[in-house]
């Protein structure tokens, strides 16, 4: 029955899949209506003018060019011509070390804020203050400050990773189930013993939701600190392209960093299920 | 006479009480002045209804609540925090449900001996698992494990780092009347083979009858007091099967549910002149003795 299902899941998304592509291809494809007009002119004014072609690439055209890029993902000729895979590299390579940091940061600073009513209440208003703040606009202060570019994106990661990791951290600790301390306090476990063996494992399901939700928001605001900051990366790489008036690599780069992101996503989601307990 | 009375007191609660305070200020005060003892190897119960605070009792003796004035003392050392000495066995079982039977049982071995190697961990456990008779299932989730399997796993858990003094709150009472009869019977076989000192509550009258030599009475709350402290005149080596038969049972019986029924509410308005808090008085309810509401032997 499940499998049944899955298959016949799987027949739609091919359908609707396909139906886009038809879609797409059709409302893209050569018009062919040439305009009679001064071959001068016609040239000055391009495709689009003379020949009906829409400047939107068609689906075979965006193909054509992902199997360029799969060909040859890491070639480097300047600063602005560089293949996809490296420009991939610098993001990811940015993300994961901004998110690091954050979670170092973060799952200690939790335990302790979920440990204690006190610092609870202390650091509450300033979580609170500094949640909603577009990791954005952080970016001025960071260029300022660490007078660093490629830094600052860095600091912008770790800064908008911090706040869910915090927050989760903080709320799974302090709903540690009352009965499980209970336990520890009768055997008399030691502080740190207790700390990683019952309240760790306890929070950890909802520490790793917090996670998940930081690598996410991570991703999104990557791209848009690598059109600020520029230079590398796949943020830079679409604004260049943009500025190329390279809709196809526009395209490819937004499915591109689709992909990456269910990646990572997937990849929290794998670790998640490791920690989760049924009850 | 009961002559166990000035025996060894190994647990001993002298004089405590309890107080939160009220919504609208003031106190309510659970219970004060509360004294009973008990001795080693003895199972105690403690009976009352719900709100008449022997979870709290439980709870001072576990070391997981102080009473707000007197001490408890066991084995001639005031309680001042829970202690490994004194095993709690949960209601709620409360098992760590990221750990197998195994590692549950093992957590406490090894809180209970820091010092151990694995294997002698591992020994300890499964010896444990096995008296509760989980072999075989030591690698299961607790989630795997019926109601009544998880609380083997909290009485193997309990009994693992082999307590002075066993605690039980309720443990049998979110099981169904088949699993309570067996586990019941399990434990009353463990505490007689090892000569275990224990202390249960419970609401359960024929739980009562058939695990405990002494059964505490309470009246209601706020302002609980021991009404009576019943020594149970059934035989030690009684059965499940036959418990109903002994001649001595419906006595109890009954004088347990006349507690239950009217005197835990009446109780404070016809306090007995010879009452004293300090010494509640000591009951043998037996066939011989005529009416099961008046057979005080003993008031001090």
């Amino acid at each position: 029955m499940s499998s049944n299902l899955t298959l016949r899941a799987g027949v739609l998304s091919f359908v609707l899949f396909a139906l886009f592509i038809a879609a797409w291809h059709i409302a893209t494809r050569q018009i062919g209506a040439v305009a009679n007009m001064d071959p001068e002119y016609a040239k000055l004014m391009g495709l689009t003018a003379t020949t009906g072609k829409s400047a939107m690439p068609g689906p075979f055209d965006v193909a054509a060019k992902i199997w360029e890029h799969l060909k040859n993902p890491f070639y480097d000729r300047g600063p602005n011509d560089k293949g996809l895979g490296i420009q991939l590299a610098y993001s990811v390579g940015r993300v994961m070390l901004g998110y690091f940091i954050a979670v170092c940061v973060a799952i200690p600073t939790g335990f302790v804020i979920g440990m204690s009513p006190l610092m609870n209440k202390a650091l509450n208003p300033f979580i609170q203050l500094m949640k909603p703040i577009s990791p954005l606009a952080w970016m001025p202060l960071a260029l300022y400050t660490i007078k660093d570019s490629a830094v600052s994106a860095i600091f912008v990661i770790f800064i908008c990773s911090l706040w869910p990791m915090l927050i989760n951290t903080a709320f799974g600790v302090a709903s540690v189930r009352k009965e499980w301390l209970n336990v520890a306090r009768t055997l008399e476990v030691r502080p740190l013993r207790k700390a990683f063996t019952v309240i760790l494992p306890a929070a950890a399901p909802t520490i790793l939701t917090g996670m998940r939700i930081s690598i996410g928001i991570a991703w999104l605001v990557i791209v848009a600190a690598e059109m600020l900051v520029g230079g590398t990366g796949i943020g830079y790489f679409v604004w260049n392209e943009w500025n190329n008036l390279s809709i196809v690599n526009v395209i490819i780069s937004i499915l591109v960093i689709g992909l990456v992101g269910m990646l990572l996503d997937q990849a929290l989601a794998r670790v998640a299920r490791f920690v989760t307990y049924p009850d | 006479m009961p002559q166990y009375m000035n025996e060894d007191r190994f647990i001993s609660i002298e004089g405590i009480a309890r107080r939160y305070p009220k919504a609208g200020g003031g106190e309510t005060t659970i219970f004060d002045d509360l004294w009973f003892s008990m001795n080693r190897g003895e199972f105690s119960a403690i009976i009352g209804h719900s709100g008449c605070g022997k979870t709290t009792v439980l709870n001072i003796l576990a070391g997981l609540e102080l009473p707000d004035e007197g001490v408890a003392v066991v084995d001639g050392r005031a309680i001042e925090g829970p202690s490994l000495d004194r095993a709690v066995i949960f209601q709620s079982h409360a098992l760590l449900p990221w750990r197998t039977v195994l590692g549950n049982v093992a957590f406490a071995v090894s809180s209970r001996w820091p010092d151990w190697s694995a294997d002698k961990v591992r020994d300890q456990a499964m010896a444990c698992i096995e008296k509760v008779g989980l072999k075989g299932s030591e690698l299961k989730k607790p989630a795997e494990l019926s109601g009544g399997m998880k609380q083997r796993v909290g009485i193997a858990r309990a009994l693992s780092i082999e307590p002075k003094i066993l605690l039980m709150d309720e443990p049998f009472s979110a099981l169904d009347a088949l699993t309570r009869g067996t586990l019941q019977d399990e434990v009353r076989r463990i505490c007689l083979e090892t000569g275990q000192t224990a202390f249960m509550i419970t609401h359960d009258v024929d739980e009562a009858i058939y695990l405990a030599d002494k059964i505490v009475l309470m009246t209601n709350g706020p302002g609980a007091m021991v009404a009576e402290i019943v020594d149970n005149p059934l035989p030690r080596n009684r059965g499940r099967i036959d418990l109903h038969k002994q001649p001595d049972y419906y006595a109890l019986r009954n004088h347990l549910i006349d507690f239950l029924v009217t005197r835990s509410r009446s109780f404070k308005d016809e306090i007995p002149e010879t009452y004293s808090k300090r010494h509640p008085p000591i009951v043998r309810p037996t066939a011989s003795t005529s009416s099961a509401t008046d057979s005080t032997l003993s008031a001090a």
